[in-house]
């Protein structure tokens, strides 16, 4: 009877003690969102969705070419990260336990642990002294080796999870070894994948550092891949250090039509894998 | 045992690094008939079944020598691709192991579709459902995932899926030790109709399983082949004393 009292009690303390936990863990979190949403709020309107930003101490105005300067930003930096990231950690997982594998293994490690300013000056180097111009190109291009790293370890880790059950059965169909990987193997792992990726889009929809000096910023709609391009995040870094008290105003606008558009797309992406897989694992 | 010999092994050695888990095997397996190997756990049934169609060589590790020949023709030659060779020599695993993201449809097809297959799927499908006595029972839901079919019929599900590539030879993993009795007999009723068209190897713990299946059974030991011969001799009158042994449960 002792003995079920005191594992009783252990119960208790330990399951107070993990709630205490995610309190503690979560509360900050949910302050932060708080005050972007409450701040926030109050500057948002259609035109500030659509609207090109106006000077300073001109009402209205918006942040329409810093949230499509970031869609293409972020687009094309998954248009190069995306396969090279995904590509790299399906070779890790399914051939990658030799000498050269355990070399990109470790790069991949290394890589992710660069502070994101030091990924904008290499692309700062390889991309603008070269074109001696700022591009959208060139933050896309920084924005993309933010995501190769982190996404090929996780996805080589998805693909490992999956049974080798389902390797032996689509070998003994006669499948040939690159195809299973890719059609068959890729592919039960795609939701956990899709996971990952949507979490290397929020992290690179979030960076301002490598963009600072690579797409630097834009006053006006910019399309063209080889002109400086204005960002969410550089917008909101520009507007929150001005002496302006409108200008801050704008700065928490922005920063929540940032966190909208990512949940949204998280939102998007999860009902569409959740249709496309109805009734399969999710 | 009367047909004509459509894979022949010869010398069959297979290791796992150093360790030498096939010795010496020679064995013959007549055309359309069904072939049991028995024998206890460790005993090298797995690898000699993977032997046949060369899944055995993709672990890390192991080797094989000696040949192993299909119509007369060396499966380990060079210049032969495994590839190809599997979809002539399919095979079915121990557990049920359906693609969890496909539909049954789509599982059946899968050997056809990733092997670029283009054609009328549908019927394929249809006759490989029927061939595997899966058909009445999943015809008007094709389209549900695969995951959803109880693990008897996910079984034979995997039996079409293996079909649908038209092979020749079908291995057989303990094909029903994950199933219950239903589910077994529906497998081993399966078998009879299958071994008109298909040669079949089937691996199997259970000796009454092997009685009712085969024709001929194959006794491995310490990985080696003890006894072969029609399955009615190797139960009722064994020339090995530790086949006797075995089949009357002396031991194994």
């Amino acid at each position: 009877m002792k003995a079920l009292v005191l594992r009783r009690a252990v119960n208790v303390a330990v399951t107070v003690a993990c709630g205490a936990m995610v309190v503690f863990a979560v509360a900050p979190l949910g302050s932060l969102l708080w005050l972007v949403v409450s701040k926030g709020v109050a500057g948002l309107s259609l035109s500030f969705f659509t609207a090109l930003p106006t000077p300073v101490g001109e009402p209205g105005g918006g942040v329409g070419n810093a949230i499509l300067g970031t869609a293409m930003l972020v687009g094309l930096a998954c248009l190069v990260g995306l396969p090279l990231g995904i590509g790299a950690g399906v070779f890790l997982a399914e051939r990658g336990d030799g000498p050269f594998g355990r070399a990109v293994r470790f790069t991949a490690e290394v890589f992710s642990g660069v502070p994101s300013i030091v990924i904008g000056i290499v692309a700062y180097g390889i991309v603008v002294v070269a074109m001696r111009r700022f591009s959208m190109i060139a933050g896309a291009l920084a924005l993309a080796l933010l995501m190769v790293p982190t996404l090929a370890r996780s996805t080589e880790e998805l693909v490992r999870l999956v049974p080798g059950t389902l390797r032996e059965a689509s070998l003994a169909l006669g499948v040939p070894a690159w195809k299973t990987s890719l059609r068959v193997v890729l592919r039960t792992a795609a939701g956990g994948i899709l996971t990952a990726v949507l979490l290397a889009i929020a992290r690179a929809a979030g960076e301002t550092a490598p963009l600072l000096f690579t797409s630097l910023n834009n006053q006006y709609w910019n399309v063209r891949p080889d002109q400086p391009t204005a960002s969410l995040t550089v917008q909101i870094f520009n507007y929150a250090i001005s002496p302006y008290e409108d200008w801050h105003q704008k700065a928490w606008s922005a920063a929540l039509v940032l966190l909208l558009l990512v949940g949204s797309l998280n939102l998007l992406a999860r009902l569409a894998l959740r249709r496309s897989a109805a009734g399969g694992r999710a | 045992m009367n047909g004509p010999i459509k894979l022949r092994v010869e010398r069959l050695q297979a290791r796992f690094g150093d360790h030498h888990v096939l010795r010496d095997v020679t064995l013959e397996v007549p055309a359309s008939s069904v072939m049991a190997v028995i024998g206890p756990s460790g005993c090298g049934k797995s690898t000699f079944l993977r032997c046949l169609n060369r899944m055995h060589e993709l672990v890390p590790g192991a080797s094989s020598e000696g040949g192993v020949y299909l119509d007369g023709e060396d499966l380990y030659r060079r210049g032969v691709d495994p590839v190809l060779l599997r979809r002539r020599v399919g095979m079915v695993f121990q557990r049920p192991n359906p693609f969890p993201t496909m539909s049954i449809r789509d599982n059946v097809a899968a050997g056809l579709k990733l092997n670029g297959f283009r054609g009328r799927l549908d019927d394929v499908v249809e006759r490989c459902l029927r061939q595997a006595a899966l058909w009445d029972e999943v015809k008007d839901r094709l389209r549900a995932p695969a995951t959803s079919l109880s693990g008897g019929q996910q079984q034979r599900l995997c039996i079409a899926r293996a079909l649908a590539v038209e092979p020749e030879v079908l291995l057989m993993d303990e094909p029903a030790s994950a199933l219950d009795p239903v589910a077994t007999a529906k497998i081993e009723e399966l078998m009879h109709e299958l071994k008109e068209r298909y040669t079949i190897v089937i691996v199997t713990h259970n000796m009454q399983q092997a009685a009712r299946v085969s024709d001929r059974t194959a006794f491995f030991y310490m990985g080696e082949l003890v006894e072969a011969g029609a399955t009615e001799k190797i139960f009722t009158n064994p020339t090995e004393q530790r086949t006797e042994d075995y089949v009357t449960g002396k031991f194994g």
